[in-house]
This record gives structure tokens, sequence and C-alpha cells, in this order.
């Protein structure tokens, strides 16, 4: 063995323990999480509550995918809310039509998107920057509209409505508003821990490197239409379980869920919170709740107050929350070593 | 689906007139919102995702100024003008903070402007329908041109939206400041290292842009209500007319307004719950047969 590879196996180990021991790291990280929301009902009452951890879990859900796609891979997509408006819509039309048992309609409608996805996927992902995000929102407007337009199948502007069925299954009746809030919580840890390791894996460094260079990635002999059509499928997939969790808790779905204004949201999330932290998505999407509620309460003029904030996050800051607070952290270390 | 209305529609020719100059005026109207998106974009290298507001307040300025004066020229004027000021302070205090940022960070900008302008809009003149009303001169009995109906204003509309085309093309291809406009696209650097104040001229260009919105709003004003928010959906057809036609290409944003035009008026016909499905099925074929649109230059 010459110095050279010697150094190399060594300088190899550590990290591969190093990353092993992240992995662990992330899923203790969401028992513990998992453990102190599904505990939140034994100490509180409170069905408010209950209901924004809810809408939490589908934003957050929906929002991160959305992060996989901006942060990570540098597709700025303008559509991604068609596969939240997807999901809500193909599970509650599954629930109702078909009448299958909510797992095998869980699984069938992430089926369907994903074979959506692929198709969607494979025209968009050629185009680059403002093209990609231009012909992702003509294709979500084009699935809103054709929301709108099949009315005897989707019910059109009103909605998929009469409530979306909710038989038990494994003794968890959704129907339970506990249950269905743990539920929740369960989707939306499971979503983020998988969304985790996507981004922890060599494919997710991979995804690094095609945002930072693209062409170098593909002279390194990475096909980089199929890594982009491969993460354009994932986030789809994570995006429609977001649309799942909230056409569970309205028993319905809305041709708004579908519109552009929620792909708009995402970005807007992702802005709040930060697109260089995995968590940063899920911040974003409790701060924009929370003030979506309390501003609604306070004043009919919300886009005034909505508006200021976001020019602060954007003017002010000039990054999101999460993005801040680390730069601020990893700041201080350095100060702190003398660096 | 209704093709026999369509294909009936096809076989009349005053039908074909009527529906014609009615695809023509919704084309020319985004012909101006879209060819200043264009214009900004060609030169800024931004997104104006706020420029449907201009056209919102371009209609609301003239509304209050022809309640005021009674002068239909007056409330053009009033719609222009205010919208270029207005323009021009966007730029100049806001915009031209995220100039070389993300273009996520530029949409977030303007993104707030949206919500603002809207809740401004809302809080002056309130949230209800409003209408201004056609003007006296226009309310004449309307031309018969092979069988169909063309109201006199249509064609008012149609010529002075023509004239900005033109007046727009020529001034940009011959005259010295648009040979400037035209450098500081191509290289702000060098056109600021010779000596011209690069600044000024986006904030003329956004002026110009939000001008011309502002323009489209006022001449809609007696044709359409105004209500806050109704910059949005025109906002939303004049991206598709840009991207059709190409970003930052004028005779692309006449040639996609036109064509969008006509498939709304045509599509209503023929496909009435599916006409906004047509618009975005055909800017999905053209993305996908030529991504940079009919007219756009290969990227650079």
């Amino acid at each position: 063995m010459t110095e050279l590879e010697a150094g190399r196996a060594q300088a190899l180990v550590p990290v591969r323990s190093g990353a092993a021991l992240h992995r662990y790291r992330d899923v203790l990280i969401a028992l513990i999480a998992f453990a102190v929301l599904a505990s939140l009902p034994f100490f509180t009452g409170s069905k408010a509550l209950l209901d924004f951890v809810i809408r939490c879990s589908a934003y957050g859900l929906f929002a991160t995918s959305l992060n996989l796609l901006v942060g990570y891979t540098g597709l700025t997509s303008f559509g991604h809310g068609m596969f939240f408006g997807l999901g809500a819509y193909s599970f509650g039309l599954i629930m109702q039509k078909l009448g299958l048992s909510i797992p095998v309609a869980f699984v069938a409608t992430l089926a369907v998107t994903a074979v959506i996805a692929a198709v969607i996927g494979a025209i968009c992902v050629r185009l680059k920057d403002i093209y990609f995000a231009f012909v992702t929102l003509a294709f979500q407007m084009l699935i809103h509209s054709t929301i709108l337009s099949w009315a005897s199948f989707t019910g059109g502007d009103q909605g998929l409505r009469g409530g979306i069925p909710r038989p038990e299954f494994l003794g968890i009746n959704l129907a339970n508003h506990v249950h269905l809030y743990i539920a929740s919580c369960a989707l939306l840890i499971l979503g983020l821990l998988a969304m985790r390791q996507i981004a922890q894996s060599p494919f997710g460094y991979t995804l690094r490197m095609i945002r930072d260079n693209a062409a170098r990635a593909s002279f390194l002999g990475i096909d980089v239409w199929r890594a982009k059509l491969t993460v354009f499928v994932l986030a789809a997939l994570f995006a429609a379980m977001g649309g799942m969790v909230m056409a569970l808790f309205v028993s319905g779905a809305y041709p708004e869920f579908a519109y552009w204004t929620i792909s708009g949201e995402g970005i807007f999330i992702n802005m709040l919170g930060g697109v260089s932290t995995f968590l940063g998505p899920m911040v974003g999407t409790v701060l924009l709740l929370l003030l979506n509620d309390t501003v609604t309460r306070f004043t009919e003029y919300h886009g005034i107050v909505l508006g200021v904030v976001i020019l602060f996050f954007a003017l002010g800051l000039r990054k999101g929350l999460l993005d801040f607070v680390a730069e601020w952290f990893s700041q201080r270390r350095d100060a702190g070593e003398g660096r | 689906m209704d093709l026999d209305a369509l294909t009936g529609c096809l076989s009349s020719s005053a039908c074909l007139v009527t529906q014609t100059t009615s695809g023509l005026i919704i084309g020319m109207l985004l012909f101006l919102v879209a060819v200043g998106l264009t214009l900004i974009f060609g030169v800024l290298k931004i997104v104006n995702f706020s420029h449907g507001a201009f056209y919102m307040f371009g209609a609301y300025f003239a509304m209050t100024a022809y309640h005021l004066t009674e002068s239909f020229a007056l409330a053009m004027l009033a719609g222009a003008a205010g919208t270029a000021i207005l323009g021009l302070i966007f730029e100049r205090v806001f915009m031209s903070r995220v100039y070389g940022a993300d273009v996520l960070m530029q949409l977030l900008v303007c993104y707030a402007f949206v919500l603002i302008f809207d809740d401004v809009v809302r809080l002056i003149w309130g949230p209800e329908f409003k209408s201004m009303g056609m003007p006296a001169a226009f309310q004449v009995m309307p031309l018969f041109i092979a069988g169909g109906v063309v109201p006199p204003y249509y064609l008012l509309l149609i010529g002075v939206a023509l004239v900005a085309a033109i007046v727009l093309g020529i001034g940009l291809s011959r005259s010295r400041i648009g040979k400037v406009i035209r450098a500081a696209a191509h290289n702000p650097g060098m056109v600021s290292a010779l000596g011209i104040n690069t600044g000024l001229i986006y904030g003329g260009v956004f002026a110009l842009g939000g001008m011309l919105a502002g323009l489209a709003g006022a001449l809609a004003a007696p044709v359409r209500s105004l209500t806050p928010g109704m910059g949005f959906s025109v906002l939303i057809e004049s991206f598709i007319v840009t991207v059709i036609g190409g970003m930052g290409s004028i005779v692309g944003a006449l040639v996609g307004a036109l064509l969008i035009g006509l498939i709304r008026s045509f599509g209503s016909l023929g496909f009435p719950l599916f006409t906004e499905g047509l618009m975005y099925l055909f800017m999905v074929i053209v993305l996908v047969s030529k991504p940079t649109g009919l007219f756009g230059k290969e990227a650079a």
C-alpha cells in the first residue's frame, strides 16, 4: 500500500461511520419528535392546536418536497402544487368511487402520482431555469383547468364534495379526530425522515452537484436528465402525501389545491424558512400558518401585513430564517475558535 | 365540448367577424401588458411578477380621473402617467435592491407587492366591483362589417395598441435612446463605463413597461369590470404570451398575444369550459417544441 492509498483509506473510514452515526441520529430525532407530537393530545384538549399541527403536516410535507427540487437540485418548480392537488383528488376519488381501504388507496394514489409525474417530468426537466418554471406552471394550470372543466368526474369548481369515506383499518379510525391527528404526525415524520435519507444519500449529493455545476456532473458520467427526473417524481410523491393529509383533514378536495397559488405559497414557505437547511421549509410552514392565522384575526387587510413581512425577509434578512440562524451560529463558532 | 358551435361560427361571416374582433381586443390588451413584461425582462433580466398590478392601477386611475373630469383623454393620460410614476418609484426604491440576487428573491419581492397593491386598492376604492362606464363619445351605433357587430370603441382600442407597437418597435431599433437601451440589455457594464447612467435606463424601462400596462388597464376600464385582483388573470395570460412569443421579443409578444386572443375567443365557442386549458396546452406545446418561444433567441 502506497502512502497515498493509506491516507485515502484512513480518510474514508471515519466518513462512513459518520454517515451511519448521522443516520441513527436522524432516526432518534424523528422518534423523539413523533413522541412529543403524539403525546400532545394527552396534555391539551385544544382542537385548534391539533388542527394546526395537521395543517402543518400537510403543508410541511409539500414544502419540504419542493425544497428537494428548489434547494437541493436547483430546479425552481412553479407548478409543484399540482401534485398536492393531484394527491388530494386521486385519493378522494379512489375512496369515493372504488371504496378501497385507506392504505390501499394511499398506495394507489402514490402510484397514480408517480406515473403522471414521470410523464410531466420527462417533458419538463429538459428545460432550464425560468423555462422550467414556466412549463411546470403551465402543466399545473392545465391540471387545474381539467379539474374545473371535468365537472362530472371531479365536481368542477364546487370541489369533491360529499365527504371522503374513512373506513377503519388496523384499529385506526381516521374519522376520530385524535386518530387522524396521530396518523398525520406519523406521515409527516415518516415523510421527513425519508426525504432526509434521500437528501443525505449519495444520490442527494449528486443532486447538489447538478445544482452547482450540471455540466461538470455530466462530464463525470452522471445522467443529469435521469437524476432530475428521479427527484422530480420523488418530490411529487411527497407532495401528494401532503395532499392526501389535506384531503383527509377537510374530507374533500377543492380546485384551489391544484391552483398555482399553492405552488406560490410553497416557494414562499421555502424562502421564509430557508432552503439551505433540511428543516428550513418546516420552520417556514409553521411561520406562514401562524402568520396567516393571527393576521387574518386582527385585520381584513392581511395582504399588506403579509407583504411587509415578506419584504422584511427578502430585503432585510435576504435569506430564510433558519439560513440566517445557521449562518449566525457558524460565525459565532468561527469567532470562538479564533478564525 | 361544443364543436358544432365552433364549425357553425367558422362558416358564417358575421360570427367570424364578431369573434375575430373580440379576439383582437383581448389580444391587443394582452400585448400592451406583455410587451412591458418582455421589455423589462429583456433589459433588467427581471421577471416582473407584479406587472398585473400596474394594469389594475391603470384601470382604477382612469376610472377616478374620468369620474372627476368626465374627459376620456384625461382618463387615459391619468392611467398611463400614474402607472409610469408608480413604476419608476417601485423600481428605484425596491427592485433595484435585488438585481443580481437569486431569481426567487426577486419573485418574492414582487409577490409581496402583489399582496400589498391588491389590498391598497381594496383600501382606497373598496372591495366591490366597479365600472367606469362607456364614454359618451363612443356610445354610438356599432359598425356592421360583413354582418358582424363591431363597436367603434374596439377599433380605437386596437388602433391605440397598434400605434404603441409600431412606435415601440421603431423607437427601439432606430432612435438613439432605443439603441442605448438595447446596448444596456446586452452589456450594462460597458454602457455604464461609457458614461451612461444605467440606473436611469433601468428605471425608465420599468416606468415604460408600467405605463404600457397602465394604458392597457385604462383602455380596458370602459369594457371590463374593475376589482382588486383583476391584474392577476391578465398577468398569468401575459406570461403565457411572453413565453410563447419568446422572452425579450417584441414581435413575439405581438404574435403571442394575438394567438392567445384568438384562442380565447374561438375556444370559448368550441370548448366553453376548457378555454383556459387550451391556452396552457398551447403553451406546453410551444415550450416543448421550441423552449425559447416562437421568436426567442437561443439562450446565450
